[in-house]
């Protein structure tokens, strides 16, 4: 006999600012929620680019440092082995045309941008917040943030929220 | 294989979504719907669950954000209608089978 224990709630910490970086986080707590379960988002470090009102739509792919980046390469007609040589990722124009190609792929599938996503989250019931000791680190206010926001929250405070059993604490 | 719903012997999949779905009656609906604990079905229901039959007669992908933007009804509305899953439980009770996307 398995001895199965449903998951309850998923608390997801996002750390990365990048488009990469965020969107898993995103999908899986939009999941969680269409599976009827309980979602909440932890912005902390550089995922608060996620959540500032003036960044959170122009999120960038990161391409400098990012060896997997010849998995893009099918989005220019190109095979995937081909090789994306880091240095290029920095020329001027990579990030952003990287980007509005993943943008577009994702359109594609339904994905929404950043803002409508947290939208979609929030509205099925699903906890946004913004961790406080890196707001005080990077000096962002509560109004800087996008306003629906449920709160920014301790360390402390995450974990209360964390508590019972069937959650599952999810790092990205 | 077969069960019978609301005194009619429908095709269903292991997970109880009919395989065809024009076997749908809202009798069926009605008695999927109270399996699942939600209802008992109103108007607001019914919209979605045509809504949705509707995609499927297009073979259209349903995902929540369509849905959402349908003007249909809102994300909120979705899922207080269909508390705890609310697009795998509506696309039961609307007889389509469950939808595959992940978003």
């Amino acid at each position: 006999m398995s001895d199965t224990q449903p998951v309850k709630k998923v608390c997801i910490i996002v750390s990365k600012g990048s488009l990469d970086g965020v969107y898993p986080a995103l999908i899986m707590a939009n999941g969680a929620r269409m599976e009827g379960i309980e979602a909440s988002l932890f912005f902390t470090f550089f995922g608060l680019n996620a959540l500032n009102k003036t960044t959170l739509d122009h999120l960038k792919v990161a391409t400098v440092g990012n060896p997997a980046l010849n998995m893009a390469m099918p989005m220019l007609g190109m095979p995937m082995t081909m090789p994306f040589p880091t240095w290029m990722g920095a020329l001027p124009g990579v990030s952003a045309f990287a980007t509005s190609l993943m943008n577009k792929e994702m359109e594609k599938l339904d994905i929404p941008p950043v803002q409508e996503f947290l939208e979609l989250i929030s509205d099925s019931g699903g906890k946004i917040y913004a961790c406080k000791l890196a707001m005080d680190m990077f000096k962002l206010k509560k109004e800087d943030l996008w306003d629906r926001v449920d709160d920014v929250l301790t360390v402390g405070q995450f974990y209360e929220d964390a508590a019972g059993a069937g959650t599952h604490i999810i790092f990205t | 294989m077969q069960k019978t719903i609301a005194g009619t012997t429908v095709e269903v999949n292991e997970e109880g979504y009919l395989t065809d779905m024009s076997q749908w009656t809202t009798a069926i609906a009605d008695a999927i719907a109270a399996e699942e604990s939600v209802g008992p079905l109103t108007e607001s229901h019914h919209k979605v669950l045509n809504y949705l039959r509707d995609l499927q007669k297009q073979s259209a992908t349903i995902t929540i954000r369509g849905v959402g933007k349908s003007g249909v009804v809102t994300t909120k509305e979705l899922y207080d209608l269909f508390p705890g899953g609310p697009l795998k439980k509506a696309s039961k009770i609307a007889g389509i089978p469950k939808p595959v996307g992940c978003i």
